[in-house]
């Protein structure tokens, strides 16, 4: 079995904020990130396939066609926009690297074609936060 | 004999912007800025690099003590730019366009405004890993 990893990135806005609290509230629990007027990342996407090299190719799938995918179902949703207004996946979620992580997964496996098995979802948001998803374990 | 050297500090801040000129229509704004256009923002983890030129001081050894600089660029640069949106929510980008060029000006002439001018002093301003920008250009 080996894992192989595609890195994509994109760019985007967002803000931490639910809007059942008032503004004091979001403000105590989400700090400036609650900025009402947004703030924004470079957001770093880890894809990580599994399977046994093609005997044929040696690939576990080809990382060009990985990547064309990726951008076409998630990348071009999600770069230069605003997390919170622009993107139809993440509407009415609050738009944490968690949430947004698990939207991704959702986004891109229906997309895959069936003898690739995603393992792994890692999300960049700033070179020291990431998150890691597996899918429904 | 020329005892200079180069001290650099290292700082960042996230914040959202748009690339925009009010004077133009809309499809001029998308033509030229396309996705950077966008009227909902997007955003960036900027890095800050402030490189500092000048003679080891005799007493310390140091051209200019790191932490004091980590001090000044984070009271009066990162406190002003984290978690903001520069469009919207900074003085100085309310009839400027906040391209990175424009953002590493702003950043220098805050900065030298601080800083003895007996030290030369350059920024270097990350919007992405790939796109970086100094000033002065030398």
């Amino acid at each position: 079995m080996v894992y192989i990893t595609r890195i994509e990135h994109f760019n985007a806005a967002h803000k931490l904020f639910n809007p059942n609290w008032s503004r004091e509230k979001n403000e105590e629990v989400f700090g400036k990130c609650a900025n009402e007027n947004w703030h924004g990342h470079n957001f770093e996407l880890y894809v990580t396939l599994k399977g046994e090299p093609n005997p044929d190719t040696g690939f576990v799938y080809d990382v060009k066609k990985l990547s064309i995918i990726v951008k076409e179902h998630v990348i071009d949703k999600l770069d230069h926009k605003n997390l919170n207004m622009d993107v139809d996946f993440m509407a009415g979620k609050l738009c944490s690297i968690e949430n947004l992580v698990i939207g991704i997964w959702q986004q891109l496996a229906p997309h895959l074609p069936q003898e690739v098995q995603l393992h792994c979802l890692k999300l960049y948001e700033t070179p020291r936060i990431f998150v890691e998803y597996y899918g429904e374990i | 004999m020329n005892n200079k050297v180069a001290v650099y500090r290292k700082e960042h801040f996230n914040a959202a912007h748009r690339l925009n000129n009010p004077l133009w229509d809309d499809a001029t704004n998308q033509k030229v800025f396309g996705k950077c256009n966008n009227p909902h923002y997007h955003g960036h983890n900027y890095e800050l690099i402030v490189k500092l030129t000048g003679e080891p001081n005799e007493a310390t050894g140091y051209v200019y003590d790191l932490k004091l600089l980590s001090d000044l660029i984070n009271e009066n640069v990162i406190e002003k730019f984290d978690h903001k949106n520069l469009n919207e929510d900074t003085a100085e980008f309310k009839n400027v366009n906040p391209t990175a060029e424009n953002i590493v000006i702003v950043i220098y002439t805050i900065l030298r405004a601080k800083i003895d001018l007996k030290f030369n002093l350059q920024i270097r301003l990350y919007e992405t890993e790939r796109n970086f920008v100094e000033y002065p250009a030398n």
